[in-house]
C-alpha cells in the first residue's frame, strides 16, 4: 500500500475559543472520555475542585496552566496535549483566548490540520467567531469544525442550533471560507459529555457524527499540499575522516521531504546553483528506500559530486523554478517591540536564512471588521501584507500552494527573538 | 530495497525528531546531547544515529551524574557510548559539592534539583550553545507549554513569558554568548510512543526497567526501594516484591512500580492499562508542590 502522507496516523488540531465558551471543559472532556486522564491526575483535580468550592469535578482543570498563569489569572501560552484512539494519535494545540490572542492562535494554527471553532449556543456567532475563522483561513487550516457548545443551557433546542449553523454559513460564504476547505457542524455539551465522544441521550434529533467521529475520519492534510518535490538541505554528511575507507567519498544530503516525493533514478536540480544530477540512493538509517514521500526525513545521495550546502534546495529537474529576492507576504507581527521599517531583519525560510528589509506595507487587515486599513508600522498581533527585499535569494512557493516552502519567520538581528511570521502570496 | 508500507505515527514522530536534531546541528555551533542511560535518552541516541550516520554525531554526549544512580544504569550508559563510538562527557554533582557550588541541606537529600548547578557549570566549561534533551510535553504540565527549542538566559533560567513563538517547523536556535537553547526532539512523544519505539527499534535498556525482585518498604503510598542511600526506618517492614522502574534517576527520589512485566511487549500492555501517570508513580520530588517542576525549570533544570 502506498501513502502520499505519513501523517494519516496522526492528526493535529487546535481549539479556538475562550474559557467562557467551555474550551477547557471541551479539552478536558475529550481527554477524560478517551481515557487519557489517569487516576492521580484526576485525584489532583478533585482536590483542587473541592478547594475551590465546587461540588462536581471540574474537567477544565485538566488544562489548568502554570503557577505564574494562575497567579496572574491569565493564560500565557499555547499548550500541547496528547491522546490516542485505537486508530490514530492526536496532538491538540490549546491556544489561550485572552491577550496576545492572534499571535498564539497563528502559532497553534501553523501546524494544525483541523480547527475546532467553539460557539456558545446562548450567544451564537460573535466577533471572536469571525476572527477565529478568518485566522484559520489565513493560516490555511483545511478542516473546520464549528462546535456549538452549551446546548444544555438552551434546552438542547434543535431550531436554535440550526439558526446558528445558518448564520455561520452566511458568514463563511462572505469570507469564502469553504474554498478548499471542509466545514462541519456539531451540537454539544462539553459539560455533560454529549456528542463529544459519546452521543448522550439529549440530542436524538441530531443524526450527524460526534466530534470524535469527525476527528477520526478527517484526512491529515494541509491546505494546498503541493505535489511538487521540495527538499531543503539541512545538513551535509561527509564522513571523510572516518576509519572506513569506503566512506571517504560519501556525500549525503540530509533533510526532510517538505512536499511531493522522490524516487531513486530521478533527475534533480539544486537551487540556487541550478546544478543537475540524478538520485543515486535514498537512505533512512540503515534502510535503503526506493522512494521518499512528504514529511519523511531522509538522506539523499546523488550520482555526481556536486557542491551542495545547508540552505540549498533540491527539486525535480522537470519542475522549473527560479529563486527570488523579492517577496510579498501576509505577515503576523509577534513581538511586543513594533517593527522598525528602517531596520534590517533576518528571515528564516526552510533551512535558509537571509537578511531582509521591508519595502512597503500594502495594507493591514482589521481582524474585527476584516476590512483593509493603511498603516505605516506593525505592532504586535497586526496582520498585514508586506513586501520585502532579500539579500539572498530564496526558493519561495506561495503559501496557498505549499505550507512549508511558503512560510517564513522573521528574526530580530540584535535580540535574536522571533518577531514575525510570514506567508508568501 | 524497501518499498513503502504502512507508515505509522512512530514514523512521523521519528521523522520530526530527526528534523529537529538536524536543525540543531545546522544552526548551533557547539551543541551537546544529554544522555543519562534512561529510556528517553536512549531513544534520542537511536534518532541521532538515523539523523547523522554514517557520519559521527555532530555533538558529544553529556551526563550530569548525581552520584545517586544505580550501577547498572551507569554501566549501560558507558557501554552504549562505547558501542556508538561517541564521546561521553561526565560531570558530577559531587564535584560541584566539593567546589562548594552545590550545598546540601541534609547529606542524603535528593540531588535531582542540584543537577541544574552542575549542568550550568558544564555548559560554561565547554561553552555549549545548545543542550539536546529527552523531555516530553506529556510528562508534566510545566512541560506542556515547553517549546521544542526552549530559550534559557545567561543564568540558565526558563522564563515562560519570554519564549520565542514557534511556528510550522521553523526553529530559531540563535543565541548570544552565554545564553543557550534546550532542544527537545521528542517533545510530542508520550510514554506509550517511547515504549512502542523501543519495541520497534529493538533498543536495549538497563535491566531495572524490567520486572525484578527488590527489597522495598511502603511509605506514604509510594514504594521505596531499600538501598544504602535509602535505608528502612525503624518501624518499617521490608518486603521483597517484583517491581520495575518507569523512569530512572536519583535513587533517593525515584520509586519503582509493582510489576511482573519482564519484556518490552509486556510493559507496553501494562502502560496501556496503567491508571497512574509516569511522574505520579515514580517521582517522589514532584509531589511536594503543585508547581515543583515549573520552579525547578526556572532555576535552570532540564
Amino acid at each position: 500500500m502506498s501513502q502520499e502522507n505519513i501523517q494519516d496516523s496522526l492528526l493535529r488540531f487546535m481549539t479556538c475559543g475562550s474559557v467562557d465558551d467551555g474550551k477547557s471543559t471541551l479539552i478536558g472532556r475529550l481527554l477524560f472520555d478517551t481515557k487519557t486522564i489517569l487516576t492521580d491526575t484526576l485525584t489532583q483535580i478533585e482536590k483542587t475542585s473541592k478547594k475551590r468550592g465546587m461540588t462536581a469535578v471540574d474537567l477544565s482543570l485538566i488544562t489548568d496552566g502554570l503557577q505564574a498563569e494562575r497567579e496572574q489569572g491569565i493564560t500565557i501560552d499555547v499548550a500541547y496535549r496528547y491522546f490516542s484512539t485505537g486508530s490514530r494519535k492526536y496532538i491538540i494545540a490549546d491556544a489561550p483566548g485572552h491577550e496576545q490572542y492572534t499571535r498564539n492562535m497563528v502559532t497553534a494554527a501553523s501546524t494544525a490540520h483541523l480547527a475546532i471553532i467553539l460557539i456558545d449556543a446562548r450567544k451564537g456567532v460573535l466577533t471572536q467567531t469571525r476572527r477565529h475563522s478568518f485566522l484559520a483561513k489565513l493560516v490555511g487550516i483545511p478542516h473546520i469544525v464549528v462546535a456549538i457548545n452549551k446546548m444544555d443551557l438552551i434546552d438542547y433546542d434543535e431550531s436554535k442550533y440550526k439558526a446558528i449553523c445558518e448564520s455561520y454559513k452566511a458568514f463563511a460564504k462572505e469570507i469564502k471560507l469553504s474554498e478548499n476547505r471542509t466545514i462541519e457542524f456539531v451540537p454539544m455539551s462539553a459539560l455533560n459529555g454529549d456528542m463529544i465522544v459519546d452521543r448522550g441521550e439529549s440530542m436524538n434529533w441530531y443524526q450527524g457524527p460526534t466530534l470524535l467521529d469527525i476527528l477520526e475520519k478527517t484526512t491529515a492534510d494541509y491546505a494546498g499540499k503541493d505535489k511538487n518535490f521540495r527538499f531543503p538541505v539541512q545538513f551535509v554528511c561527509r564522513p571523510h575522516a572516518s576509519d572506513d575507507h569506503d566512506l571517504h567519498d560519501f556525500r549525503g544530503f540530509m533533510g526532510r521531504v517538505e512536499s511531493g516525493s522522490i524516487s531513486v533514478g530521478e533527475e534533480i536540480t539544486v537551487l540556487p546553483s541550478q546544478y543537475k544530477s540524478k538520485v543515486k540512493s535514498i537512505q533512512l538509517g540503515d534502510t535503503q528506500l526506493q522512494k521518499a514521500i512528504s514529511e519523511q526525513s531522509v538522506t539523499i545521495l546523488l550520482e555526481d559530486e556536486i557542491d551542495i550546502s545547508r540552505g540549498d534546495m533540491i527539486i525535480k529537474s522537470n519542475d522549473a523554478k527560479e529563486p527570488t529576492k523579492n517577496i510579498n507576504a501576509m505577515v503576523c507581527w509577534l513581538s511586543e517591540t513594533p517593527m522598525a521599517s528602517s531596520r534590517t531583519y533576518l528571515i528564516r525560510h526552510t533551512s535558509r536564512e537571509s537578511k531582509a528589509k521591508f519595502d512597503k506595507i500594502d495594507f493591514k487587515v482589521n481582524i474585527e471588521t476584516l476590512l483593509h486599513e493603511s498603516i505605516s508600522n506593525l505592532n504586535m498581533n497586526d496582520i498585514a501584507q508586506v513586501t520585502f527585499k532579500l539579500a539572498q535569494p530564496i526558493m519561495a512557493d506561495s503559501y496557498q500552494n505549499n505550507r512549508s516552502t511558503g512560510a517564513f519567520i522573521i528574526i530580530d538581528e540584535s535580540t535574536y527573538h522571533t518577531v514575525g511570521a510570514g506567508m508568501i502570496a | 530495497m524497501t518499498t513503502l508500507s504502512n507508515l505509522t505515527h512512530l514514523d512521523w514522530l521519528e521523522s520530526e525528531a530527526i528534523h529537529i536534531l538536524r536543525e540543531v546541528a545546522g544552526q548551533c555551533s557547539n551543541p551537546v546531547l544529554l544522555f543519562s542511560g534512561g529510556k528517553d535518552s536512549l531513544c534520542l541516541l537511536r534518532l541521532a544515529e538515523k539523523a547523522f550516520r554514517p557520519g559521527r554525531f555532530p555533538f558529544p554526549l553529556l551526563h550530569i551524574d548525581t552520584g545517586h544512580n544505580y550501577d547498572e544504569v551507569i554501566q549501560f550508559r558507558d557501554l552504549r557510548a562505547k558501542e556508538l563510538n561517541e564521546r561521553l562527557i561526565v560531570r558530577s554533582v559531587e564535584d560541584s559539592m566539593k567546589r562548594g557550588t552545590v550545598v546540601l541541606k541534609t547529606p542524603d537529600e535528593p540531588r535531582n534539583k542540584h543537577q541544574s548547578v552542575t549542568l550550568l557549570e558544564a555548559i560554561a566549561e565547554f561553552e555549549f550553545d545548545c543542550c539536546i534533551g529527552g523531555a516530553r510535553r506529556d510528562e508534566e504540565k510545566a512541560r506542556a507549554k515547553e517549546r521544542i527549542m526552549s530559550f534559557r538566559d545567561e543564568f540558565g533560567q526558563w522564563d515562560p513569558k519570554n519564549q520565542r513563538p514557534e511556528l510550522w517547523n521553523l526553529y530559531n536556535a540563535k543565541v548570544h554568548k552565554g545564553e543557550n537553547i534546550r532542544a527537545f526532539p521528542i517533545s510530542n512523544w508520550t510514554e506509550m510512543d517511547v515504549w512502542q519505539y523501543i519495541e520497534r527499534e529493538k533498543l536495549g535498556l538497563p535491566s531495572i526497567y524490567f520486572a525484578h525482585k527488590r527489597p522495598i518498604v511502603r511509605r506514604g503510598g509510594a514504594i521505596v526501594p531499600i538501598t544504602p542511600l535509602t535505608p528502612k526506618k525503624d518501624h518499617e517492614v521490608v518486603e521483597e516484591i517484583m517491581v520495575r522502574y518507569r523512569t530512572v534517576g536519583d535513587i533517593t527520589c525515584t520509586a519503582p512500580v509493582e510489576s511482573i512485566a519482564d519484556s518490552v511487549e509486556k510493559i507496553i500492555i501494562e502502560t496501556a492499562s496503567t491508571t497512574i501517570t509516569e511522574r505520579g508513580a515514580t517521582r517522589l520530588d514532584d509531589q511536594t508542590s503543585d508547581a515543583s517542576m515549573e520552579q525547578r525549570k526556572k532555576e535552570g533544570y532540564f
